[in-house]
């Protein structure tokens, strides 16, 4: 089985001239009307980019509260939000208010944007050899409903949520925390956030799914999609199914709150049980929403720095789809500690550790992609490696606590933040950096610094892992999370993970500077630059490519494979 | 050649709808919001959110205005069509799993009663008596089947170029349509009990409530396909909108089936009935 390569590009060669598939609208047609998925896909990552960088300021905030034991500044947050009379009470308000921005914003507005609305809607089209998007116009809503959703994140923060001012209910929302427990219009605010947030994943999955089953070039078999298009097209199914029954989930929670309905309300004879399984109904393949795409990247550029098209690809593309179909009955191994019955347990525990078997199966085919392959370790590679790397100890952990008996132990510790920044942190967020670092040239034309990107690397690197390993000792030893005090016997290793994030804020600073270096100083980028090992078809356009791409379709002919 | 589309699909232009409809979104949440907290939110929200409300369906008027002028232009190629049939069955797809977040809360409450008061393991709850089934909810079911076999009526007749049966199907599938929603406002504004305040109430009215939404959607769906119809719209080769509106419609009266077996006839079963 063979993947498409440059070669078997028949198309136009024409599409390195400037002519009238590069005329461009003026500014403000172009940027805030625009029905391009280069240019969507670029308005993506930098709203991408701007909300990591505030998601990311707020874990600042919380790792300078947790550097050492007691309550350090929280209380003059707090008092600077509320006014000098700011109670303790409003202090704990507002570190829920810091977990659930930093929660949501990560998955929500830098995640889910960067790797699906940033690089899907970047490269999908082009790797498949189609000149947009199924429909370039729905394309535009689904990024500009993600400002609104947004604003309203942000603005809950200003408005009163129960003890304090702003949405302190955890990115999970659980009722009756949500509910009866915080008055207020934060969390309505928050909640119709998610609703729009949610619409617009909604119409961005419609539109890969019929793009990609659709608009592929002629000779483009589904069987011989780049991963990444696969990667993609899980994704958006996992997102049309999911992300409605997230709606109808919160959808509960603001007629809790406003209209006197009792889903979730114990007293009234409604379940609050039945908003976690709804939620996680949704949030688990929520995290496969996030990591997939990731995959796909991973997958694109081990290939390409090894030279060697990607080993078992039919099992690489099925172990996607078998994860994507796994994902949607093992939800509720987030709720072990419900007190469900051993049955169940054993079920969701035991179908849990099934999903193991094709994410090894990942894994192994990269390891075996790089086996004899003519290696060159460039940025994006090393990233990449990274990512195995890390994205196999969140794996490990996974499974340590997919056990039923274990996670009774470990369930709301931070063995369990360790775990999912080990999967999201330094699994999506490395899959990010490695493709942007393949993809940056091809999108801007200009080339970044090698030696800046590896530096990035490598501060990046051990500031996570001196962030984020530590936790793993601090859960064992019993520290709750979404607490911003604890007990001096853990004060060691908070503190480690403190300096860990300092270092990794260093390598966010690089990446800032090397992302200037390269509008000022880089040189300009060839249409192909990472040379024979890259064969997907956005190679085979100019760097950035014209602003429409194959006004001739592409032919992809194999016959050179077999 | 360059600079020369060699190929059938669809390249727009720029668009101003999408960052309109999205600024709306906005006013509409907000103004949601403050409506729901008079106290702690800017005043007049229930006028914020009918502003914002406006400016969707304004949107959302503009947007299928250039849908349908695109199709009269010969936009929609054999392949943009196929994506516009993918599209609508993959938001059929979506919507199903909206439903399904709603059976869902109705299942648990009926199969996994609460064992405290005012519970105590019973559903619907001790004083609830029910509707009927066999009463108006049956009618309303006949009327709904009814409905899915008159619009069948207009598509054949569409496909067979007898223009006055596609009148006559559409309107009497939307006359159906209207009736239903008519009865089932008679049936809340009668109803034995409450909106909120029990498990049967809120996941009877919800799941119900949104059903009757999408009838509502879906009709005026009809009403827009008839003015078309009017206007000399579609031909028996190329009549999209159409069909995603009989596909809505059919969607629709699925979910009515799955609400009267499950809801009104499953879900009653045993319960004191109102007025039997």
């Amino acid at each position: 089985m063979s993947t498409t390569t440059a070669d078997d590009f028949h198309g136009a060669h024409a599409h390195d001239d400037h002519h009238d598939s590069d005329h461009k609208p003026g500014f403000f047609a172009r940027w805030f009307m625009s029905t391009n998925h280069k240019d969507i896909g670029t308005l993506y990552l930098i709203f991408a980019i701007m909300a990591g960088v505030i998601g990311g300021a707020i874990s600042g905030l919380m790792r300078a509260e947790l550097a050492n034991p007691g309550i350090q500044y929280l209380h003059g947050w707090a008092q600077m939000m509320d006014g000098p009379d700011a109670t303790m009470d409003q202090a704990y308000h507002l570190w829920n208010v810091l977990i659930t921005a930093h929660g949501l914003i990560m998955v929500f507005f830098m995640v889910m944007p960067a790797i699906i609305g940033g690089f899907g809607n970047w490269f999908v089209p082009i790797m498949i050899g189609a000149p947009d998007m199924a429909f370039p116009r729905m394309n535009n809503i689904s990024f500009w409903l993600l400002i609104p959703a947004f604003a309203l994140l942000l603005g809950s923060t200003f408005v009163p949520g129960g003890s304090g001012n702003g949405a302190g209910t955890g990115w999970t929302v659980y009722a009756p925390l949500s509910t009866s427990g915080s008055p207020g219009p934060a969390v309505d605010m928050a909640i119709l956030s998610l609703h729009l947030a949610g619409a617009s994943s909604i119409l961005g999955a419609v539109n890969f799914i019929t793009t990609i089953f659709n608009m592929r070039a002629p000779g483009m078999t589904l069987h011989k999609m780049p991963l990444f298009v696969w990667s993609v097209l899980v994704t958006a199914f996992l997102l049309l199914l999911a992300l409605p029954v997230l709606a109808a989930a919160i959808t509960m929670l603001l007629t809790d709150r406003n209209f006197h309905t009792v889903f979730y309300d114990a007293a009234g004879g409604g379940d609050p049980e039945l908003y976690q399984h709804l939620f996680w109904f949704f949030g688990h393949p929520e995290v496969y929403i996030m990591i997939l795409p990731g995959f796909g990247i991973i997958s694109q550029i081990i290939s390409t720095f090894s030279r060697k098209p990607v080993f078992g690809y039919l099992g690489m593309a099925y172990a996607m789809v078998a994860i994507g179909v796994v994902g949607f009955i093992v939800w509720a191994h987030h709720m072990f500690t419900t007190g469900m019955t051993v049955n169940v347990k054993m079920y969701f525990t035991a179908a849990t550790m099934v999903i193991a078997v094709p994410t090894g199966v990942k894994i192994f085919s990269w390891i075996a992609t790089m086996w004899g392959g003519s290696l060159s370790f460039k940025t994006p590679m090393v990233w990449a490696l990274g990512f195995i790397f890390l994205f196999t100890v969140g794996g490990v952990t996974g499974v340590v606590l997919a056990n039923g008996g274990i996670d009774d132990n470990l369930h709301d510790t931070y063995y369990v933040v360790a775990h999912f920044h080990y999967v999201l942190s330094l699994g999506a967020v490395f899959a990010l950096f490695a493709g942007f670092y393949y993809w940056f040239p091809k999108m801007s034309g200009r080339m970044y610094s090698e030696f800046l990107g590896q530096l990035h690397f490598w501060v990046f690197f051990v500031g996570v892992n001196m962030l984020f390993f530590p936790m793993h000792f601090l859960g064992m030893s019993g520290m709750q999370r979404r607490v911003p005090d604890y007990t001096d016997a853990l004060a060691y290793w908070n503190g480690i993970a403190s300096y860990g994030y300092q270092i990794m804020g260093v390598g966010v600073v690089i990446f800032f500077v090397n992302i200037i270096y390269a509008f000022v100083a880089g040189k300009k980028a060839e249409g192909n630059y990472w040379g024979e090992g890259a064969t997907t078809l956005e190679w085979t356009l100019s760097s950035p490519p014209p602003y429409h791409q194959f006004e001739t379709l592409p032919v992809i002919d194999d016959s050179g494979h077999h | 050649m360059s600079g020369a589309k060699n190929h059938d699909y669809h390249i727009l232009p720029p668009a101003i709808t999408p960052f309109i409809g999205a600024m709306s979104a906005l006013i509409m949440a907000v103004g949601a919001v403050s409506w729901m907290h008079p106290d702690s939110m800017p005043s007049h929200g229930g006028a914020i959110f009918i502003l914002g409300l406006l400016g969707v369906l304004g949107t959302m008027f503009m947007w299928w205005s250039d849908v349908i002028r695109e199709a009269h232009a010969g936009d929609h190629t054999p392949v943009v069509q196929l994506h516009l049939r993918y599209g609508m069955i993959l938001f059929i797809a979506s919507e199903v799993m909206f439903f399904v977040g709603w059976f869902w809360a109705f299942f648990d409450f009926s199969l996994f009663p609460s064992a405290l008061p005012p519970i105590d393991g019973l559903f619907p709850s001790k004083g609830i008596e029910v509707m009927n089934a066999f009463e108006l909810p049956l009618l309303n079911t006949l009327i709904l089947l009814c409905s899915g076999t008159t619009v069948t009526w207009a598509h054949h007749a569409l496909i067979h170029g007898d223009r006055q049966g596609l009148k006559t199907g559409l309107w009497l599938t939307i006359l159906l349509g209207i009736t239903f929603t008519s009865i089932q406002a008679y049936e809340y504004a009668h109803a034995p009990f409450a909106f909120g305040t029990t498990p049967y109430g809120s996941s009877f009215y919800m799941a119900t409530g949104f059903h009757g939404f999408h009838v509502l959607v879906g009709t005026i769906f009809l009403i827009v396909n008839l003015i078309r119809a009017y206007k000399g719209d579609f031909t028996p080769r190329q009549h999209f909108g159409f069909e995603a509106a009989a596909w809505y419609w059919h969607f629709v009266d699925v979910v009515w089936l799955f609400l009267f077996v499950a809801v009104y006839v499953w879900g009653g079963w045993g319960a004191p009935v109102h007025g039997g």
